[in-house]
């Protein structure tokens, strides 16, 4: 579904992609894991489009993405919660997920996609008039996940959606991106908190300092003995 | 009467400002740069090419609109400081342009504009002004330009294109102050590229931050209150309106701390009641 074939990404000087290479098949979970600066945020950010890759291609359900603007990826299907949440915070909680249907135009879809979000997330619901900056982190991250959701998308990229929250609530979220992914939804999931990204996904990829250094599936990685010393701490 | 028509041309440039810097946050310190374009483009136009009064300040509103297309596109990939910055520059070297130009008047400026301007004439527009802003705010651009200012990278993830509404807002905005900047001319009867200064567009800043960021009505009671204010010290004492510019400058000092949202500040998003929004379904 997903294909990156040698990305290398700059900022400035700094190299902090140096050829990274992955495929997401449909319907699976997929989780990058890896250390701080190693390069997990900017993969994601290089698929959307909104870092540009120097080199290397990005394929989406076979189309060529690489470096397209980030407004037409979003509408081919790559939606992403960015790291930290990001929620309009002098928004409502209605009005966010509005604009997470920016795209669409068809008024019964958004009416029903709403309803989805709040089935999904029955506390937007009761804090639907809520500006949203005065919601609790964990609420803040549904808020950031549902409005991602509201823009229909077929692949989901969740930066570190476990950042700053109480274990229960990582829990909480964790299952229900395993319910996202049950409805049909393939995800691409970033994580520092790697035991927990590796339980819900089929497939892992780890890196370090910019590059792919082990490819495995999910189970696999997690008895991996180097996977555990350097990030289930054991 | 004249000050009447003064504070609803001021209230026409606030209300513009506010549209770039209140609604879509972004932040421009040559405002008055396209007041300026505005102004010349319609006195030119009426002086050589006798077009009528109404034409000539659409057209110079167009002018205007074409110049924040023309320093939007540069300039709007900056943020923050960088775009002041670059607006700061863009409104120097306009004046200066405008300050040498044979046609222009140079430093004498343009002289013998007819005077077409009164209340009636700067009511309507500034009543087209502020409908016509709130049905732009009101609809799905407007949500753009609200979230751009709310968190650019969350807009752009979203699937915004920021660059795009960016340049839309300068592009409205310098239409409407080159309207004001129109009205200004054939009110004033002269215009001096001075008028439109680094100093004029602090002013609008100023009416915009007095009255509150993203507040159409809070930029109508800023205008009002700093073209008031020098008038009004001017006839308590003659010395203490020559120290206008310390006391505005002392005003947003204050503002700042007390009330930084302005005086109206903001006005909510959410007033709208959530059921019926839902029974529309979007945005």
């Amino acid at each position: 579904m997903l294909t990156l074939k040698n990305i290398v990404t700059y900022y400035g000087n700094i190299c902090a992609l140096k050829g990274v290479s992955l495929d997401v098949k449909q319907g699976e979970i997929v989780t990058i894991i890896g250390g701080n600066g190693a390069g997990k945020t900017t993969t994601l950010k290089t698929i959307c489009g909104l870092v540009p890759a120097t080199s290397g291609e990005i394929f989406f359900l076979d189309k060529d993405i690489t470096n397209k603007p980030t407004s037409d990826i979003v509408e081919s299907g790559i939606v992403m919660v960015p790291e930290g949440r990001r929620v309009f915070p002098r928004m409502s909680v209605l009005e966010n997920l509005q604009l997470g249907a920016y795209l669409n135009k068809n008024r019964p879809e958004i009416k029903n996609d709403l309803e989805k979000v709040f089935d999904m997330f029955p506390i937007l619901k009761d804090r639907i008039k809520q500006i949203a900056g005065t919601l609790s982190g964990g609420e803040q991250q549904m808020l950031a996940i549902g409005r991602a959701l509201m823009a229909r998308p077929k692949l989901l990229l969740l930066d570190e959606p476990s950042m700053g929250l109480a274990p229960k609530i990582v829990t909480n979220i964790f299952n229900i991106i395993s319910e996202i992914n049950r409805t049909g939804t393939t995800i691409l999931l970033v994580e520092q908190n790697a035991r927990m990204a590796l339980s819900i996904a089929n497939k892992g990829f780890v890196i370090e300092t910019g590059n792919i250094v082990l490819e495995d599936t999910a189970k696999n990685l997690l008895r991996n003995e180097e996977v555990k010393k350097a990030y289930l701490g054991e | 009467m004249q000050i009447l028509t003064v504070i609803i041309i001021n209230s026409i440039l606030a209300v513009s400002l506010n549209l770039i810097s209140g609604y879509t946050g972004q932040l421009s310190l040559g405002h008055a740069t396209f007041m300026g374009l505005g102004a010349y483009a319609a006195t030119l136009f009426t002086l050589k090419l006798q077009t009528p009064f109404l034409v000539s300040i659409v057209l110079g509103a167009v002018v205007a609109a074409f110049f924040g297309f023309v320093i939007g596109v540069p300039t709007l990939r900056l943020r923050g400081d960088y775009l002041a910055i670059a607006t700061l520059g863009f409104g120097e070297i306009t004046k200066n342009v405008l300050l040498n130009l044979k046609i222009t008047g140079g430093p004498m400026g343009l002289r013998g504009i007819p005077k077409v301007t009164n209340v009636y004439v700067a009511a309507a527009a500034l009543i087209f002004v502020i409908f016509s802003l709130g049905r732009i705010i009101n609809s799905r651009v407007g949500k753009s330009f609200i979230a751009i200012r709310e968190d650019e990278l969350a807009a752009e993830a979203m699937g915004i294109n920021t660059t795009r509404f960016k340049i839309l807002a300068f592009i409205i905005g310098a239409f409407y102050a080159g309207l004001a900047g129109g009205l200004y001319a054939f009110l004033f009867r002269y215009i001096n590229p001075k008028d439109f200064g680094f100093m004029r567009s602090i002013e609008i800043l100023c009416m915009v931050v007095l009255g509150g960021m993203g507040n159409t009505y809070g930029a109508v009671l800023g205008a009002t209150i700093i073209t008031i204010l020098p008038e009004f010290l001017r006839s308590v004492s003659p010395a203490i309106a020559q120290y206008r510019m310390v006391l505005y400058g002392l005003l947003l000092v204050i503002m700042m701390i007390v009330k930084p949202r302005g005086i109206i500040g903001e006005s909510s998003l959410s007033n709208k009641k959530p059921k019926k929004l839902l029974e529309k379904g979007g945005a």
